[in-house]
């Protein structure tokens, strides 16, 4: 053994299954974060809670924590009228999840989309989309982040831009790419068309080290996205389902997959060949915990 | 095939300059803009509706089909005006406060539009008073609500709340949207209409006009 701890590629190409966290919307609305706020500002207001949420999962047995940095791309920020304050969000937000890490799990950014639509669909130029990404992921690297997480993309294409802007800031740390599909008659596509045979390859040719699905869905259609991604790519496949599709139930939101259902749904995961398993929204530290289970009893016995 | 089925055609294939080209050819054939618009223009975007609800096409499809849409309405918009052609309604559309997701608003948008109303979009995060201050500026006959967000769910009930108060009810009707929100909810907050999607969205915005 080399006293050198591995990556998270190195891990998985030895064959191992890590879990990854579960939701933080969720849990940031049940601690008092207002319908509309910038879940990202808490990083500046309320860190001990961003903190408190990042140890429980840690605690939960999750090898990779997420940064509080989903909406924290400078043009996300604006929508907010916040993008002044890119830096320090994204900075705090590294801080913090080291801190919880504590050296036990992995420091993951996460990068969501930028909420525009490239053109000519929209208004949004995709060399300011780029850059906004790009700024982001410098400020990430330089705050000590161990991995990217480009997430909940509906549009290739600003995928592909994210994982570009991710490799060119820093070539050697591995970037994650997960989308978020829907289930049509036909297959499951995103809602600007693209299924998983393209995203896998687009991903890939962008430079993603691992490639999969996240949010929009409960964890049985998953199960299905991920045999889609095993047949079409060679890379490592990440899966973050939601705990189903949320209901209103006297004005709450419930998502209604409890810890032992996602958790034997994730030996079928397992078994589809997924390297990383986490959770969406709607998702708890005890999903983790009850997925961790999960993982650790899939090993063959020593 | 006659002109208009085939501006409805280059409309669904989003080809906007065809779809101005061939409507400023049917002007010069002198045929009544009100048909322009209906068989041609609206019957292409109501296909476009069809298939993307049935997920045939996705969004890039409706958004480039809806750019057709307009390069054909501009032109048609000054001689629907001189015809005496009067709006379908007038409609206060917007995100309500605390969402900033505005796809599926702007899909009912421009559904709207396609279907003659007059459409103010009040954009995404907007607060309770100002629907309701944008629609007694405007005159506006409806408030069309919508959000992604199950935490935003309640403003919708504070805007049909605050038009009681006001006593603009049965003034200003108000119909709402969006993927967490179901009919069931829109009767429990006492809004006049739900809907779907976009093309749902016209065909409940006529009956509620038609009922006024």
């Amino acid at each position: 053994m080399t006293a050198e701890p591995r990556g998270i590629l190195e891990r998985i190409a030895a064959g191992e299954t890590l879990v990854g966290d579960g939701a933080l919307g969720s849990l940031l609305l049940a601690r008092g974060l207002a319908p509309g706020e910038c879940p990202e500002s808490w990083n500046l207001s309320r860190p001990e809670v961003i903190e408190e949420i990042a140890s429980l999962y840690r605690e939960a047995g999750a090898d990779i924590l997420q940064t509080n940095t989903f909406g924290a791309s400078p043009m996300k920020l604006a929508r907010h009228g916040l993008a002044e304050r890119t830096e320090e969000i994204n900075r705090l937000a590294v801080e913090i999840a080291r801190r919880a890490a504590a050296g036990r799990a992995f420091v993951c950014a996460s990068c969501g989309p930028s909420a525009r639509l490239l053109k000519p669909y929209g208004d949004a130029d995709p060399q300011e989309v780029l850059e906004s990404f790009e700024r982001q992921a410098r400020i990430l690297i330089e705050a000590g982040v161990q991995a990217f997480c480009v997430e909940t993309m509906t549009d290739l294409a600003e995928a592909v831009l994210a994982v570009k802007a991710a490799k060119s800031v820093s070539p050697s740390t591995p970037v994650m790419a997960t989308m978020t599909f829907d289930r049509t008659p036909r297959g499951f596509f995103t809602i600007m068309g693209n299924d998983v045979p393209s995203s896998a390859a687009g991903l890939a040719d962008a430079g993603a080290d691992i490639v999969g699905s996240n949010c929009g869905n409960g964890i049985e259609n998953m199960v299905e996205i991920a045999r889609e991604f095993r047949r079409s790519t060679r890379l490592p496949v990440l899966i973050q389902s939601n705990a189903g599709l949320p209901e209103i139930v006297a004005g709450q939101a419930v998502y209604s997959e409890t810890p032992e259902f996602m958790a034997g749904k994730a030996r079928d995961l397992i078994e589809a060949g997924v390297s990383i398993i986490g959770g969406c929204c709607g998702t708890t530290p005890e999903h983790v915990r009850a997925m961790r289970r999960a993982v650790d009893a899939s090993l063959p016995a020593a | 095939m006659d002109i208009l089925s085939r501006i409805a055609q280059e409309l669904e294939a989003g080809e906007d300059e065809r779809v101005a080209e061939l409507t400023r050819e049917a002007i010069a054939q002198n045929l009544a803009p009100k048909e322009i618009l209906d068989r041609g223009l609206l019957a292409g975007m109501n296909v476009v509706g069809e298939k993307f609800r049935a997920h045939e096409v996705f969004l890039p499809d409706v958004l480039l089909a809806a750019k057709a849409m307009y390069a054909g309405l501009d032109l048609l918009k000054p001689l629907l005006i001189r015809d005496g052609v009067p709006p379908a309604g007038k409609i206060i559309l917007g995100t309500v406060q605390g969402d900033l997701h505005d796809i599926g608003k702007n899909l009912v948008g421009i559904m709207l539009k396609g279907a003659g109303f007059e459409v103010i979009d009040l954009g995404h995060d907007v607060p309770p008073a100002r629907f309701i201050d944008a629609a007694t500026e405007n005159g506006a006959d409806l408030i069309g609500m919508s959000t992604l967000l199950t935490t935003t769910m309640p403003v919708m009930r504070q805007v049909v709340a605050m038009i009681e108060e006001r006593g603009l009810r049965g003034k200003i009707r108000t119909i709402v949207g969006g993927a967490p929100v179901t009919a069931e909810y829109a009767r429990e907050i006492g809004a006049d209409a739900y809907s779907f999607d976009g093309s749902h969205a016209v065909e409940r915005v006529k009956r509620l006009m038609a009922e006024a």
